[in-house]
């Protein structure tokens, strides 16, 4: 544990170094280190400084807005939210169980978003990292410079992700925040020529998806104790899981293990997730640290996400991906495998069982059906919960009797892997850093550890935070338009 | 074309889905690169722009000091200032907030929210000041062009940077403006 670095002692005579903004993550952070006369590193934080609002502000909305509203949070992966949110919804419809084909078209939105959530993540934003090095010229870090100078692999990562994004469209009308799930199911049933629009690629989507489990196997393990080592902490893991322990992404009960592989809790019913989980807040970030009741703040902290999933589950209930996920548990040997950078190989191995089930999906009779919605008796609350990309993902919301939202609670993918994050980073700064003269090349290894965990920011704060000073906003001729106000006191 | 049109983008107060629709360009962007060559981005590792842009797009709108700050240093920076997105053309979805006290929001996520422990308002000076409302960018600079919908699709981009680098005055046809 590196939680010694998370307060320096009298930080007024430290010196301060700032990365700002953290780029190739979605959303807005900051990394701030506090470092002695010696370069020793003695505070390293990653602060979330965006705010938003949305559990307030969509209080009074009617709840039938809400996956349309909450999708808003991330433009990334707004199909979780619009997902969580509907599964939230149903339940304030009185609905249980969807109709095969209603749950089937959600599965099938889910999986292209999985998929092309994945393959930006990992072509678009991470592999400059792993393909040119962590200290690599900052000019060449970005998906244009790996488009030039490997091609290949670059366009497959363009065609994962615009498979993934056609899949959403086909269901949703278009790639990013389009309409799909509604209250008790769905509002549209996917047309012979749009399935068959996608089915002409799914084969070799799959093939390239084998392609990429593969090229992040082998960046991995082409220096493994560097990358076993790189950002190495020790932590639980939750997630989903199916009933019969196969990997879940839209509904299942929850699983967390402790860091040796022993169960903690399983096939919990998610609606009673507040009794296993808080959140603790912190001032100097805008986002929360959630962690297991039952193991308090200190020790219950725990990572979800790919490498969380990979690493809970039994199974994948695909052939290529569970030979694949097999290679990786043999990795781990017995153990979860607990390296940051392991969270790339385990997105892949996601990816592939993504494109697998996009094409059993498209040739299940059901998924033309045209039965679509489910009615039942009204409810007044509505828990939600499904694996987005990132994570676990929660949507909460009650309702009164004219069906306007009264209560709201968000707990996101990347809030949940907050504490690891900054574990991360400390564990980076101490061993890369300390007493180093900083240079770019070393504060991008700060970096590179936050983007193994494909942290999206703008999920995350959704809430707003205290202004501790006054600040006036003047519009271009210098008029006031906007004052803001002093903090507000606890 | 002998010189490539230098374009930089920055996210503001908005989700990155106008960042998400922008690669929608898919293959495109390999002709894109062409033509334009990308410069501050949160996309790449340049954290500021470099000292003259042909184009900066800027998606989100104002709600806190930093942002503020850099759409300022944004707009010094470029020739042309776009407004991408609903969130930058007129607040968006954040701005649902403008009607409601700043402190029932800070209340409700770390006073009284549903496992809240610990409660307190961050307040840590790294934290940066938040504006009681959301603003749209064009309240506080001079906007050039205004791509709207939320977010403007693929084609739209495309459309867009495609007329600026042939030295047309850009022209979205009516099916391409649409506002959701």
């Amino acid at each position: 544990m590196y939680t010694h670095l998370e307060t320096a002692e009298s930080p007024e005579t430290l010196r301060r170094v700032v990365i700002d903004p953290v780029t190739r993550v979605e959303g807005h952070g900051k990394v701030t280190l506090l470092l002695d006369e010696e370069n020793h590193v003695r505070q390293a934080r990653l602060h979330i400084v965006e705010f938003r609002g949305f559990e307030r502000f969509i209080q009074g909305r009617p709840y039938w807005e809400l996956p349309v509203l909450v999708q808003r949070l991330c433009g990334i992966c707004p199909v979780s939210h619009h997902l969580a949110a509907a599964k939230a919804i149903d339940q304030l419809v009185g609905v249980d169980q969807l109709t095969p084909t209603a749950d089937k078209l959600r599965r099938l939105l889910h999986f292209g978003q999985m998929l092309q959530s994945h393959a930006l993540h990992f072509f678009h934003l991470s592999s400059p990292d792993l393909l040119f090095g962590f200290a690599s010229e900052a000019a060449r870090r970005n998906i244009v410079a790996v488009l030039e100078a490997y091609p290949e692999t670059g366009l497959k990562g363009v065609r994962l992700r615009k498979f993934g994004q056609e899949v959403i469209r086909m269901i949703c009308g278009k790639r990013v925040h389009g309409t799909g799930a509604i209250a008790g199911g769905m509002n549209k049933a996917l047309s012979r020529e749009e399935r068959d629009y996608l089915l002409q690629d799914v084969d070799q989507i799959i093939a390239w998806s084998g392609d990429a489990v593969s090229l992040a196997r082998d960046l991995y393990l082409s220096d493994r104790e560097q990358h076993d080592r790189f950002a190495y902490i020790r932590s639980s893991f939750m997630g989903l899981i199916r009933p019969d322990g196969a990997l879940e992404f839209y509904h299942g009960g929850l699983r967390a293990k402790d860091e040796r592989g022993q169960i903690i809790f399983d096939h919990l019913d998610y609606r009673q997730y507040t009794d296993y989980l808080h959140e603790q807040v912190k001032p100097w970030s805008y986002m929360k640290f959630p962690y297991i009741v039952s193991l308090g703040p200190e020790r219950g902290w725990y990572r979800v996400g790919p490498l969380a999933r990979i690493n809970n589950c039994e199974f994948i209930p695909t052939p290529l991906a569970e030979t694949a996920r097999q290679a990786f548990a043999g990795y781990g040997a017995g153990n979860p495998v607990h390296g940051s950078l392991a969270f790339h190989w385990a997105r892949m191995i996601e990816v592939l069982h993504a494109a697998e089930a996009i094409r059993e999906l498209l040739l299940d009779a059901d998924i033309m059906g045209t039965d679509l919605v489910t009615r039942g008796e009204k409810r007044y609350e509505g828990i939600g919960v499904i694996e987005a990309p990132r994570g676990t993902l929660f949507h909460h919301y009650c309702v009164n009797d004219e069906d306007i939202v009264t209560r709201a609670n968000l707990i996101v993918s990347t809030t949940s892997n907050n504490t690891a994050m900054n574990e991360s980073i400390r564990q980076v700064a101490a061993t890369y850093l300390d007493g180093q003269t900083v240079t770019e090349g070393l504060l991008n290894h700060l970096e590179v550890a936050i983007r193994a965990y494909d942290p999206c920011l703008s999920c995350a704060t959704h809430a707003l935070g205290q202004m501790p000073l006054e600040l006036e906003l003047l519009d271009a001729e210098e008029r006031v338009i906007s004052r803001i106000q002093r903090g507000v006191t606890a | 074309m002998t010189e490539k049109l230098t374009v930089a983008t920055t996210s503001l107060a908005g989700c990155f889905g106008c960042h998400m629709s922008f690669l929608d360009m898919d293959e495109r962007l390999l002709e894109l690169m062409t033509i334009a060559r990308f410069d501050r981005s949160p996309l790449t590792d340049i954290k500021h722009c470099s000292e003259r842009v042909d184009i900066g797009l800027v998606e989100g709108g104002l709600c806190n000091a930093e942002n503020v700050h850099t759409l300022r240093e944004f707009r010094r920076h470029c020739n042309i200032l776009v407004a991408v997105g609903a969130c930058a053309i007129n607040g968006g979805l954040p701005a649902l907030r403008n009607h409601i006290p700043l402190e029932e929001c800070l209340r409700e996520a770390y006073l009284d929210g549903i496992g809240v422990e610990q409660p307190g308002i961050p307040n840590d000076p790294e934290l940066p000041l938040l504006l009681d409302q959301v603003h749209p960018i064009h309240e506080v600079v001079v906007v050039d062009y205004f791509l709207p919908g939320c977010p403007p699709s693929a084609d739209v981009f495309w459309k867009f940077l495609t007329d600026l680098a042939a030295g047309r005055e850009p022209s979205l046809p009516s099916p391409m403006l649409h506002y959701d």
